[in-house]
């Protein structure tokens, strides 16, 4: 008898790792990672956003509505619980992914404000923090992109055969993905104008 | 029907020409496919490279390539990183600088580890104030000696693990170490079996094996295989087929770099000339 349930166990042991179980699991745990990555930067770059809006307000104080829209869009990213558990909810995570969104295109606009302040562009502060901005930017894409990747390993593996089996049995559902921002500004094309 | 064929021809010819630009093997820590360097430049270079590797371990490389485009510099930089994997694995102690001739532009990444030594400001300054106004006149030698060696003054003076090249790199993997074990088991197991007698032999044998495995971190059903395969071994007398398990591992190249397997996140700063 006790032969017999060793047997099994071990059988059941091997099983388990056939289906895919570890799978799933592992493909998991990459995305939580990947994701607490994402968090990560994201908070970063709030973090210097206050600091970019005092340096730009030393030199362009009367450029409030600008500097207004990014305190808020902070404000509003800051509210946000930015959870690790935000993977499992979609509509969280479509609320995230927007303010972020927000937040970048409000950064963007004050850039492109300081650039008609000589002195502000001089200035170390100023210039450090642009740096610094780039430079998370770009980490934010690349974590977005390793998290886009493990989702999609994971998503794979949920719906493709057999393993979809075991992912229904553990109620493992498929993770939403980031998605193109503003879909309609980037297929539009540019408006230049000449004065 | 020719229009279609057309059409479609035009489309195979409009994927290809957005095909992003192949990373480039590592064959050296000074890549130059634009052929911008002098030959003696580049060894000068590279050599300055491989002493500081030496010296503190941190794996900085040079590439310089005609173009990244239709990719901008930062995602072809986060590709090339992340296939060359320079610095060491856990340390992430790499630094990649990247140049476009055509593009005129430039970037620093820099690796996990060194992202406090070398912050973006910092990377962005070593591009403004140093690459920049060489590669304005023209002298990318100068500009490229310059950036390594306040890189190198940067890096120096981060506290890292020591490089461990001085002695042969401790232990290699359990994988490794299979072959050898499993001799040892086939030597142990006889003893055990002219004393013990060879069930209770192949038991302690097989006991024995499993232990030493799951210790060595084989995980549990590893093991518990393993286990088994030493006691079967041990109960009918040591199977000579087992010699094939101790295939040579195949010398890898001696003198070549490759990286580490150190890990990027994105870090450093891009410029333009």
């Amino acid at each position: 008898m006790r032969k017999l349930f060793t047997v099994f166990l071990l059988f059941s042991a091997l099983l388990l790792s056939g289906c895919g179980y570890n799978t799933l699991q592992a493909t998991d745990e990459q995305i939580n990672a990947a994701w607490s990555e994402v968090l990560n930067q994201y908070q970063r770059r709030a973090d210097l956003v206050p600091n970019l809006v005092n340096v730009v307000k030393g030199y362009a104080s009367h450029e409030r509505e600008v500097m207004e829209t990014v305190t808020n869009a902070r404000a509003r990213v800051g509210s946000l619980q930015a959870t690790p558990e935000l993977v499992n909810d979609e509509q969280a995570f479509a609320r995230f992914q927007a303010a972020q969104g927000e937040l970048t295109s409000a950064i963007s606009r004050l850039l492109v404000v300081a650039e008609n302040y000589p002195n502000l562009k001089a200035d170390g502060a100023f210039r450090d923090l642009q740096a610094q901005l780039e430079g998370t930017e770009n980490r934010i894409t690349v974590a977005r992109n390793r998290y886009i990747q493990a989702v999609q390993q994971y998503n794979t593996t949920v719906r493709s055969f057999p393993t979809n089996l075991t992912a229904m049995m553990f109620g493992m559902k498929t993770k939403p993905n980031f998605s193109v921002e503003n879909e309609q500004a980037i297929s539009a094309p540019p408006a230049v104008q000449f004065e | 029907m020719r229009r279609l064929l057309f059409a479609f021809l035009l489309l195979l010819t409009a994927v290809t020409a957005v095909a992003e630009v192949a990373v480039p093997p590592l064959t050296g820590r000074v890549v130059d496919l634009a052929g911008v360097l002098q030959p003696a430049e580049q060894a000068a270079l590279a050599s300055r490279l491989a002493a500081f590797e030496q010296q503190k371990g941190s794996q900085i490389a040079v590439l310089i390539v005609p173009t990244t485009q239709p990719e901008s510099i930062e995602q072809f930089g986060i590709r090339v990183v992340d296939q060359w994997k320079l610095g060491r694995k856990g340390v992430d102690d790499g630094l990649l600088i990247l140049l476009a001739m055509e593009d005129r532009s430039m970037r620093i990444e820099v690796g996990y580890g060194l992202e406090g030594v070398i912050p973006d400001a910092v990377a962005k300054r070593v591009i403004a104030e140093i690459m920049t106004p060489y590669f304005r006149q023209g002298d990318f030698y100068g500009g490229l000696n310059a950036a390594v060696e306040q890189l190198i003054a940067l890096v120096d003076g981060e506290p890292l693990p020591a490089p461990a090249g001085k002695s042969t790199a401790s232990g290699g993997s359990f994988e490794d170490m299979l072959p050898l074990l499993l001799f040892g088991a086939i030597a142990v197991g006889g003893v055990l079996r002219a004393i013990f007698g060879r069930f209770v032999g192949g038991a302690i044998g097989g006991g024995l094996v499993g232990m030493l495995v799951w210790l060595l971190g084989g995980g549990l059903l590893f093991a518990l295989v393993l286990a088994i395969v030493a006691f079967i071994m041990t109960l009918s007398g040591g199977m000579g087929g087992v010699g094939g398990v101790g295939m040579g591992r195949g010398g890898m190249g001696g003198g070549g770099f490759s990286g580490g397997g150190g890990g990027f996140g994105g870090g450093g700063a891009s410029g333009r000339w």
